[in-house]
């Protein structure tokens, strides 16, 4: 579609009447020359070298996000600020033949900050951000339907003495509603080029793309709006009254829903419904691809393991490096199905409902609603549970929401629970109920209320009280494209895949070779599982597992679970194997289920695993931070090493104190058994 | 104008029940952060409804809605009576 036609066809197809024909002429007269320029590119190219960069400033809900994907393609870079947990997105479009940066800026009310993190927005505007450019032109985007309230903000962009360019947003939503405004009213009131697009539909990106291209040409404001806060909102006021020629009725479906959305009754139970299912997807729907990955990482070890010879290269490019692959894609499918979901929740306008619903509850330990769904994806894997805190705009609830995810039951612990209980929890019943599953469901009950203290204390003695009000806009209900869908869900794997995959493809590299180093000749006459049993025991992690064995004794532990602890680093259930190789176990989990059973300790004639032991060992997984993604996707996600530090100090040392507690206290009920 | 006593605070109107705002005194980053929200003199309000759990609370402005806790919907002074 050329320019020439795209307002028309806006008009047309979309916004019957809501928007006066005005808009036209503006749009044509900025689009002439960008006929030209598609023309010939390289010619333009020549001609105008200069960078640009753009500001994309809105609030939430506003479609910027799907105005900076329509603009930029697929080609976003995604970071942090320095310093702060603030995202920041830029991307690059061809605009009328010019190379332009875009920087989407975080969304936002206001520009006034009262937050450390809404004071980097503010650095940057003004260009006092260290490696990070100031934008040369800002653009504003405006949900069409909300004019009152978002005129606000376009009034604190103006004084900023930028050019500035309004794009209004949602005009299609605007006239369905039997809203109409002037935009060319609204041109002239405000003294900046106001543009109307349907992002979703790509309507009028085409003039918007060729006005974007010269800031230069942009019309600046005679006398900017007045900032202080009761003026400016009459200022909003009056120049509402000037171009809005009908305001848009209420959104009625939207009403109509939310009466059944937000039921005391039946919103509660939707909401239950709607968590079930979600939790239920992340831990359930996503195994079969986990198992493929599973499948074909392995299959791929044996292919690349018969090809090769035998030796220590083959050894580590099958368990030290396809096996840290595979560490790493492994978490792709919870991650993918985690953000397909909250992507169509939140875009659909739920996910603001479900913390509308559940916020009294969280606010009791003082966190807010939005930490709801990242705890609650924790219980399937931390990792999607840590990144889907970016929904959070408060930054201390954001940052406890954070560090206690690890305490929720991920399903990495699973295979470890299974084997301790299943090899010395009875498979008795109490009434209906096998003591198996009680005590599984013990050590989730002890995970999430641990969570819901721990937060607690942190925000009350580390973080300290959010000065920030809580607030939560209630958008209208909208059903996605799923373009916005699967972009944000390919936004989300990549993120991870390249900040926190690298750093734990690394991390089991190391593992394997701390695992694997020093090389020892085991007896003659042993066979290759207990050879392999023989090399874990001298390698540089089995003398770690001895050395630590001091620190691990008060929780009934000895050296092998202490290699096992180390090797568990990789991913909590990493332990499972490593037992193994240890007992020389073949492989399966009964063989390694009968070894645990049997082993005894040669100084004192006891079993390992006593009851006391089990218990405490049970518990030290409760707790403890065993899994250096969490760690890494920690650091990605708060931009420094000092959170997953912490994180892990505090819940290595609850975990030594529980374990500690729970060996004691089940030796002496087990001795008073006995005796 | 009206007078400051006849002024309340927004949690106390019901859901359905209407507002002018008066006034809204907090400290400097939440007045900053309302009045970036809309909640300035002379707005009117009106109370959608409460959260199943009674809070927080779903206010209607400026042509959208937005939810705040009732401790915070306290600090704007509102004269009720109908849009």
């Amino acid at each position: 579609m050329s320019e020439a036609t795209a307002p028309g066809a806006l008009s047309e197809a979309t916004a019957p009447g809501a928007l006066s024909e005005a808009t036209a002429p503006g749009a044509l007269a900025a689009g002439a020359p960008d006929r030209l320029a598609e023309a010939s590119p390289e010619l333009v190219e020549a001609r105008s070298p200069a960078d640009l960069r753009l500001g994309l400033i809105g609030s939430p809900n506003c479609g910027k996000t799907t105005l900076f994907n329509a603009l930029t393609g697929l080609r976003a870079r995604v970071g942090n600020y320095p310093g702060v947990t603030v995202e920041r997105r830029e991307g690059v479009a061809r605009l009328g033949g010019r190379r332009v940066e875009l920087v989407d800026l975080p969304g936002t009310y206001g520009l006034r900050p009262v937050s450390p993190d809404e004071e980097v927005v503010e650095r940057l505007l003004a260009g006092k951000l260290e490696g990070v450019g100031a934008p040369d032109a800002l653009l504003v985007i405006a949900d069409a339907c909300a004019l009152e309230r978002s005129l606000l903000l376009v009034a604190e962009v103006m004084a900023l003495g930028k050019p500035t360019c309004l794009v209004l947003t949602m005009v299609d939503e605007l006239a369905a509603r039997g809203g109409r405004l002037d935009v060319a009213r609204l041109e002239a009131a405000l003294g900046i080029p106001v543009l109307a697009v349907v992002g979703h539909r790509g309507l009028g990106l085409d003039a918007l793309r060729a006005r974007l291209a010269s800031p230069e040409t942009w019309e600046r404001p005679v006398v900017p709006p007045p900032q202080p806060a009761a003026e400016r909102a009459g200022w909003v006021d009056s120049v509402v009254s000037a171009v809005v020629q009908r305001r848009p009725g209420r959104h009625r479906l939207t009403d109509a829903v939310d009466r059944v959305v937000l039921h005391p009754v039946w919103g509660s139970l939707l909401f239950a419904v709607v968590m079930v299912t979600f939790f239920q997807a992340i831990f359930a729907w996503a195994t079969p691809a986990m198992d493929a990955i599973n499948g074909l990482v392995a299959a791929g070890g044996d292919r690349v393991g018969e090809a090769l010879p035998p030796g220590l290269f083959r050894d580590f490019l099958v368990d030290g490096v396809i096996a840290g692959v595979g560490a790493v894609v492994i978490f792709l499918p919870q991650i993918m199905l985690l953000f397909a979901l909250l992507s169509t929740l939140e875009n659909l306008g739920y996910m603001a409902r479900a913390a509308f619903v559940v916020d009294r509850l969280m606010g009791r330990i003082g966190l807010e609603g939005r930490s709801f769904v990242a705890l609650l994806s924790s219980y399937a894997c931390a990792i999607p549970g840590i990144m889907a805190t970016r929904g959070i705009p408060s930054p201390k609830n954001r940052l406890v929401t954070i560090l206690v995810a690890p305490l929720m039951t991920c399903s990495a612990r699973l295979p470890v629970y299974t084997l301790l209980i299943a090899a010395f929890v009875p498979a008795a019943t109490v009434g209906p109920l096998g003591v198996q599953g009680l005590v599984l469901l013990g050590l989730y009950l002890l995970g999430s209320l641990s969570a819901l203290a721990v937060a607690a204390v942190l925000k009350r003695q580390v973080v300290g009280p959010e000065r920030l009000p809580f607030y939560m806009e209630l958008p209208p209900y909208r059903v996605p494209t799923l373009r916005l869908v699967l972009w944000q869900v390919l936004d989300r794997a990549w993120a991870f895949l390249r900040r926190a995959g690298t750093i734990i493809l690394l991390v089991s590299m190391v593992l394997w070779v701390l695992l694997t180093f020093p090389r020892s000749e085991p007896p003659a006459e042993a066979s290759p599982s207990e050879a392999a049993s023989y090399a874990l025991e001298h390698s540089v992690a089995g003398r770690i597992g001895h050395g630590i064995e001091p620190a691990i004794a008060p929780l009934g532990f000895d050296w092998k679970i202490g290699v096992g602890l180390v090797a568990s680093l990789a991913a909590r259930e990493v332990i499972v194997a490593t037992l193994a190789q240890i007992y020389a176990a073949t492989g399966d989990q009964t063989s390694l289920r009968d070894a645990i059973r049997a082993d005894v300790d040669p100084a004192t004639g006891q079993h390992v695993f006593d009851p006391a032991t089990v218990a405490s060992l049970l518990v030290f997984f409760v707790f403890a931070l065993q899994c250096v993604s969490t760690l890494a996707i920690m650091r990605r996600e708060t931009n420094s090493w000092r959170w997953p530090a912490f994180a892990f100090s505090y819940l290595l040392a609850l975990a030594w104190g529980a374990s500690f507690v729970t060996h004691r206290i089940v030796s002496l009920v087990a001795t008073r058994g006995a005796a | 104008m009206p007078e400051k006593s006849d002024a309340i605070g927004l949690d106390r109107l019901q859901p359905g029940e209407a507002g002018l705002v008066q006034a809204v005194e907090a400290e400097p980053a939440l007045a900053t952060r309302l009045a970036d929200l809309g909640f300035c003199p002379g707005t009117p309000v009106r109370v959608a409804r409460r959260a199943p759990l009674g809070d927080p609370v779903l206010y209607e402005l400026r042509g959208y809605q937005i939810a705040l806790r009732r401790s915070e919907a306290r600090r704007i002074r509102v004269r009720a009576g109908r849009r």
